[in-house]
């Protein structure tokens, strides 16, 4: 039985204090995702027609495997900003919570490292 | 996690049929829900049929007419009958709204009226609001000021700074808005809601208020505040054309700026 008066229950444990940098890292990085998105799909149509030389040749350039890199790391922040909610909002069995809370972000760093390590073994030749 | 079906208890049955006495002119039928704690039943829809005619053009006037000519036992909040108590607020044709303010001839069909969403009922029509009160006490909905008012006079405003509050103070709190909202269904509990964030940003917008980063700091948390994922519900569906949404996004953008 719980006897706590409804306004307990509402303040809980206090506000956490925290929040606006995710909030607004979202935004940057959904802003940021547009002109490297954009830049992403150009790219990689106008690769589709050559063969592989072509298409290695076109990533040893320092700005093309720059902003690779770059695309890369916000694509997969953004990602992790955003699951991170979608599992918050609608996981409510809090030991399940925090498990995937940690699994996701242990998941998406990896996939972000390997990513990364891969332009830079082509672009550097290895 | 997510349920996707309802409870067993929630799974609503039909009920009784009300039909309209012979020979009448412009007859509408109304599926009101029903549930009554101390039968252990499951809840039911039961549907009464009106002549309109007779009857006063508002949802809430057909209520008043079932309970008083039909059936006794059909239970539900109401007070000032012009919009501005919030008390009978619920959901009629899928939407939350003021039965009193919402016209029988703007709805198409059978009006489905149902009591506010994803709230505990207490009985039929009415909702347990012990829950967004203290949400709403939580955010001490009162002038916090540590200038002392002038001895002779009323703290004062300039017409601008007054201007600020428009849209915000004329909330009636009838939870149309926390009730429509998904992130208020799935996490009240920790969620402040469309309602009381637009009562919070009041107290922040008012000029005479000294304890803006105060009530700023109690609003910056990932669930309180932060739930809000702009689905705009509540501005869709308050029954003052207010908007919470805005009022939410105004939030956001003040703790962005003080950083």
């Amino acid at each position: 039985m719980a006897l706590k008066s409804p306004l307990g229950r509402v303040l809980g444990l206090g506000s956490a204090k925290e929040g606006v940098t995710h909030w607004w890292g979202q935004r940057l990085t959904s802003i940021a995702l547009i002109p490297l998105g954009l830049w992403f799909v150009f790219s990689i149509m106008s690769l589709l027609p050559s063969d592989h030389a072509t298409a290695v040749t076109w990533l040893r350039s320092p700005l093309q495997a720059g902003l690779l890199i770059l695309f890369i790391s916000v694509v997969f922040w953004h990602a992790l900003l955003g699951l991170q909610v979608v599992v918050e909002d609608y996981i409510h069995t809090e030991w399940l919570k925090v498990t995937i809370l940690i699994a996701l972000k242990l998941l998406l760093a990896l996939l972000a490292t390997v990513s990364v390590v891969m332009v830079l073994q082509i672009s550097l030749g290895g | 996690m997510v349920e996707f079906t309802l409870p067993q208890n929630s799974k609503i049955t039909n009920g009784k049929n009300y039909p309209a006495a012979k020979g009448n002119g412009k007859v509408k039928s109304f599926a009101v829900y029903r549930w009554d704690p101390d039968k252990g039943e499951n809840p039911r829809i039961d549907t009464y049929e009106l002549d309109t005619e007779s009857c006063g053009p508002m949802v809430l006037d057909a209520l008043i007419k079932i309970k008083n000519e039909t059936d006794p036992t059909l239970t539900f909040r109401r007070s000032c009958r012009e919009g501005i108590c919030g008390s009978c607020a619920m959901n009629i044709d899928g939407t939350n709204t003021l039965a009193c303010t919402k016209s029988i001839g703007e709805i198409k069909g059978t009006v489905k009226v149902y009591p506010l969403p994803h709230m505990p009922v207490v009985k039929d029509l009415v909702p347990d609001l012990t829950h967004f009160y203290a949400q709403y006490a939580a955010i001490k909905p009162w002038l916090q000021s540590k200038t002392s008012p002038p001895p002779d006079q009323e703290r004062l405003q300039s017409k601008q700074e007054r201007s600020e509050l428009d849209g915000l103070y004329e909330c009636i709190l009838c939870a149309c808005c926390s009730t429509s909202c998904p992130s208020y269904w799935w996490n009240s509990d920790r969620y402040l809601g469309p309602a009381t964030l637009l009562q919070a940003y009041r107290w922040i917008a008012d000029s005479r208020d000294e304890a803006t980063g105060e009530r700023l700091d109690d609003l910056e948390d990932p669930f309180r505040l932060y739930r809000c994922h702009t689905i705009l519900n509540c501005t869709k569906t308050c029954p003052k054309g207010l908007n919470p949404g805005k009022a939410i996004a105004n939030i956001k953008k003040l703790l962005v700026a003080r950083r």
